[in-house]
C-alpha cells in the first residue's frame, strides 16, 4: 500500500510541476487574458456599496470590447461577501487558490479586508486599493501587499487641521469620535499636524460608542469646555444628532465634518439643512450634483461609458468613484507591460507618478512610491449653505 | 456647577428613553415571567409601520392609533405562531426564538425601509427648551412614560385583568384550574407588550432618528434600568431607566471619561443587584416547594 500510495505522489508531482512552475511565474496570466478577483457586499446591509463593483465591471467590459491592456483581456472576478469577515476569508481563499487570480483589487470595508490581511501578505498576493478610508492600508513596511486608494480618514483630519491652522483666529478645539479605529484615525491626524500643539489646541475630546443611543451628553460636554471649533469624526446617525443637538443648544462652532457623513440625503437633511449650514467637509470627487460638473469632459466619458455597459443603472458618486480607481488599475496594469507577476504588479502600483483621473478634482494627482502607500493624499474643502456644497481654498495635502 | 446641572438634564432626558423600553419589557415579563430579547426590534418595526402610514398621507393620530393596534395584533400573533408550539420548551430554545425573531425584524426594516436614517415627526415638536438641553419631543417622551406608567400599574393592580394575566404567569397550572384561560392571556400579554413597544418606539424615534438599529443600543440600556429597578415592578423599571441614563451621563462627564461611561453604569448595577438581588423595588420572591 505504502509503495503504491509513494507513487501516485510521485506521479503527481511529476504532472502538477510543470504548471507550478509556470504559475508560480504570473499567476492568473495567460497570453491572452488576466484573472482579477474582488469582494465586495452586493447583499446585507452595505450593499449600497456594490454598484463600485458593478461600475469597475462595466469599465473592464468596455476595456475588453476595445482590446483589452497589452493584448490581455480582463476577467474581473467580482463576488458577494455581504460585508460579513467570515464570508470574505472564505471567498479570497477561493479566489486566490481555485481562481488563481493574479491581484485582488478594490475589495470593500474595514473589517472585512483586516480579515484577509495577514493571509494574503503572506500568500504574497496584491490587495490593491483597498475599498476603506482607514489608514493603515498604508504599512509598506509590514504590509507590503496591501494599498489602500482614498484619502484616509487620517489625511482628511491633517486637511482639516492645516485648515484650521492657517485661518482659526483663535485655537480651542474639541473633537468627537467614534471610539474604534475610524474615529481614532481623526484624533491621530489632528495630531499629526499639530504636534506638541496638540495639547494646547485640543481643549477636549469626547468619544461615543455604537451601542449609545445619543450624543447629546457628550455635545454637552464638548460645548461646556468652551470650545470654539469642532471636529466630528462620525457615522450618518451620530453625526446627524450631533447636527441638531448643536444647533438646539445655541453652538457655533467652525465644524469639520468627516466625509463619511457629508451626504445630504443621508445626513444632513433629516438632521436639518438649516442646522447643518456653515459645516465644513473635504471632497476630492467630481460629485455629479455640483452645476460646475454639468459640462466636464471626465465625467461624460463615464456617463458614455455607463450607459453603454451598464444600462439602466441609476448612477450616483459612488459609481463615479469606483470608476476612478479602475482608472488607477488600468495605469498599473499598462505600466507592467508583459510582466504581470504579482511583484511587478505591486512594483508598479508603488510607482504611480502624478496620475491624473479625470473624474477627481483638478489639481489633485495620484502618487505613490515603495515608502508612500497612500494614492490619494490631497482633498479640497467645501461648505454646506443650506442646499449645496460649495467648494472653496485650494486642494490642500495631507502629511506623509 | 452649570455643566453638572446640563449633565443631569441630558442624563434625565436619555433616562427617559430607557425608561419607555424598560416598561415594555416589564409588561412581558409581568404576563410570560420571559425576558424578550426581540422587544426593541418590535417596537422599530411598529414606529417603521406609523413611518409608512404618515408617508402615506395618514395624519399623525391617525398612524398612530392604527400603530398601536396593528402592533397589539403583531404580538398576539406571534405568541400564537411561534411561541404557543414551545409551552413546555427549555428556556434556552425560547432564547433561541427571540434573538431569532430579532434578527428577522431588523433585517425586515432594512430590507423594506432601507438602512439610512429617517427624521420622524414627534407629536411634542422638536422645540429646544430650557436653552436647547432639553427638546419638547424629549419632554413628551418623559410625559407619555408616566401615563404608560400609571396606565401599566391600575391595570396590573385594579383589574381582574390584570390579576388573572399575572397568575398565569406565575402558575400556569393552577391558573388554569381556577378557571382562567391560560392561552388568551399570555397571547393578551404578548399583545399588550408589543402595544406598550410601539407607543415606546414612536416616541423615541423623534428624538434618536429612525433606523433598523435603533434599538439595538437602547434595547441594552433598558435591560439595565429595568434590572436595576426591579423587573417585576414598573415603577422600579421607570427609576432604574433614569438611574441609568443620569449615572452614566455624570459619569462619563466627571469620573471616567466617555470611553467608560458604559461600563461604569453596568458596575454601578452589579453592585446593586449584589445587594438587593431583586432590584430597586423588586419584591424578592419566594415559593413553597
Amino acid at each position: 500500500m505504502l509503495h503504491r500510495r509513494k507513487l501516485l505522489a510521485v506521479a503527481a508531482g511529476g504532472l502538477a510541476a510543470p504548471w507550478v512552475a509556470r504559475a508560480a511565474a504570473m499567476p492568473g496570466v495567460t497570453k491572452t487574458s488576466i484573472k482579477i478577483g474582488q469582494t465586495i457586499p452586493y447583499s446585507g446591509p452595505a450593499s449600497a456599496y456594490g454598484v463600485m463593483g458593478r461600475a469597475q465591471s462595466a469599465f473592464f467590459k468596455m476595456l475588453n470590447a476595445t482590446g483589452g491592456i497589452g493584448g490581455r483581456t480582463i476577467e474581473f472576478l467580482s463576488v458577494d461577501d455581504g460585508y460579513s469577515p467570515p464570508r470574505t476569508v472564505e471567498e479570497t481563499r477561493r479566489l486566490i487558490e481555485s481562481e488563481d487570480v493574479a491581484c485582488l483589487f478594490g475589495s470593500l470595508g474595514t473589517a472585512c479586508q483586516t480579515a484577509v490581511r495577514q493571509y494574503l501578505n503572506a500568500r504574497k498576493v496584491p490587495q490593491l486599493f483597498v475599498n476603506t478610508g482607514a489608514d493603515k492600508w498604508a504599512d509598506p513596511e509590514h504590509f507590503p501587499w496591501t494599498m489602500g486608494f482614498f484619502p484616509s480618514y487620517r489625511t482628511e483630519a491633517q486637511v482639516f487641521a492645516k485648515h484650521m491652522q492657517r485661518n482659526a483666529t483663535s485655537a480651542k478645539l474639541a473633537i468627537l469620535y467614534q471610539n474604534d479605529d475610524f474615529g481614532r484615525d481623526y484624533v491621530a491626524g489632528v495630531r499629526d499636524v499639530l504636534g506638541p500643539q496638540y495639547d494646547k489646541t485640543v481643549i477636549r475630546t469626547a468619544s461615543y460608542e455604537v451601542t449609545d443611543p445619543t450624543v447629546d451628553s457628550q455635545i454637552v460636554d464638548l460645548q461646556a469646555s468652551g470650545a470654539d471649533m469642532l471636529l466630528t469624526a462620525a457615522t450618518a446617525k451620530p453625526a446627524a444628532q450631533a447636527i441638531r443637538k448643536i444647533a438646539e443648544i445655541g453652538w457655533h462652532p467652525l465644524h469639520y465634518l468627516s466625509y463619511v457623513s457629508t451626504a445630504p440625503a443621508v445626513v444632513l437633511i433629516p438632521a436639518g439643512a438649516e442646522n447643518a449650514r456653515g459645516i465644513i467637509g473635504a471632497v476630492f470627487l467630481k460629485v455629479a450634483a455640483d452645476p460646475q460638473w454639468a459640462d466636464d469632459a471626465g465625467l461624460a466619458t463615464w456617463r458614455a461609458l455607463a450607459e453603454k455597459w451598464l444600462p439602466g443603472e441609476n448612477l450616483n458618486d459612488l459609481h463615479t468613484s469606483g470608476y476612478a480607481m479602475a482608472l488607477a488599475l488600468k495605469q498599473v496594469l499598462e505600466q507592467c507591460g508583459d510582466d504581470l507577476s504579482r511583484e511587478n504588479i505591486m512594483r508598479q502600483a508603488g510607482n504611480l507618478h502624478d496620475l491624473e483621473i479625470p473624474v477627481l478634482l483638478p489639481g489633485i494627482k495620484v502618487n505613490t512610491s515603495p515608502a508612500n502607500f497612500h494614492p490619494i493624499r490631497q482633498m479640497q474643502l467645501a461648505r454646506w449653505t443650506g442646499t449645496s456644497w460649495e467648494r472653496f481654498g485650494d486642494v490642500l495635502e495631507g502629511t506623509a | 456647577m452649570l455643566g453638572f446641572w446640563h449633565q443631569i438634564l441630558a442624563g434625565v432626558a436619555t433616562g427617559g428613553i430607557y425608561a419607555s423600553l424598560a416598561l415594555a419589557l416589564v409588561m412581558i415579563h409581568q404576563a410570560t415571567h420571559h425576558i424578550n430579547f426581540a422587544q426593541g426590534e418590535m417596537a422599530t418595526f411598529s414606529a417603521y409601520l406609523a413611518y409608512a402610514l404618515m408617508v402615506s398621507g395618514v395624519p399623525y393620530w391617525g398612524a398612530f392609533g392604527i400603530t398601536v393596534v396593528l402592533s397589539f395584533a403583531l404580538g398576539a400573533l406571534i405568541e400564537r405562531v411561534l411561541l404557543r408550539p414551545l409551552a413546555h420548551a427549555p428556556d434556552l430554545t425560547l432564547i433561541g426564538v427571540f434573538i431569532g425573531l430579532l434578527l428577522i425584524l431588523n433585517a425586515l426594516c432594512g430590507w423594506i425601509w432601507d438602512f439610512t436614517i429617517k427624521p420622524f415627526p414627534s407629536p411634542f415638536g422638536s422645540r429646544p427648551l430650557l436653552g436647547g438641553l432639553v427638546s419638547s419631543a424629549e419632554l413628551g417622551t418623559i410625559a407619555v412614560t408616566f401615563v404608560m406608567l400609571l396606565l401599566i400599574w391600575a391595570f396590573f393592580r385594579f383589574t381582574k385583568l390584570g390579576l388573572a394575566m399575572r397568575a398565569v404567569a406565575h402558575n400556569p397550572e393552577s391558573s388554569r384550574l381556577v378557571g382562567i384561560r391560560v392561552g388568551a392571556m399570555l397571547a393578551l400579554g404578548w399583545g399588550l407588550a408589543a402595544a406598550v413597544g410601539a407607543v415606546a418606539g414612536m416616541m423615541i424615534a423623534p428624538v434618536v432618528f429612525l433606523d433598523p438599529n435603533m434599538m439595538s443600543g437602547i434595547l441594552l440600556y433598558a435591560f439595565a434600568g429595568a434590572l436595576l429597578g426591579g423587573l417585576d415592578n414598573p415603577f422600579g423599571a421607570v427609576l432604574g431607566g433614569f438611574l441609568v441614563g443620569v449615572i452614566e451621563n455624570v459619569g462619563g462627564a466627571y469620573l471616567v471619561g466617555t470611553e467608560l461611561k458604559l461600563s461604569l453604569a453596568l458596575a454601578v448595577i452589579a453592585f446593586v443587584l449584589m445587594l438587593k438581588p431583586s432590584g430597586l423595588l423588586g419584591r424578592a420572591v419566594a415559593s413553597r416547594v
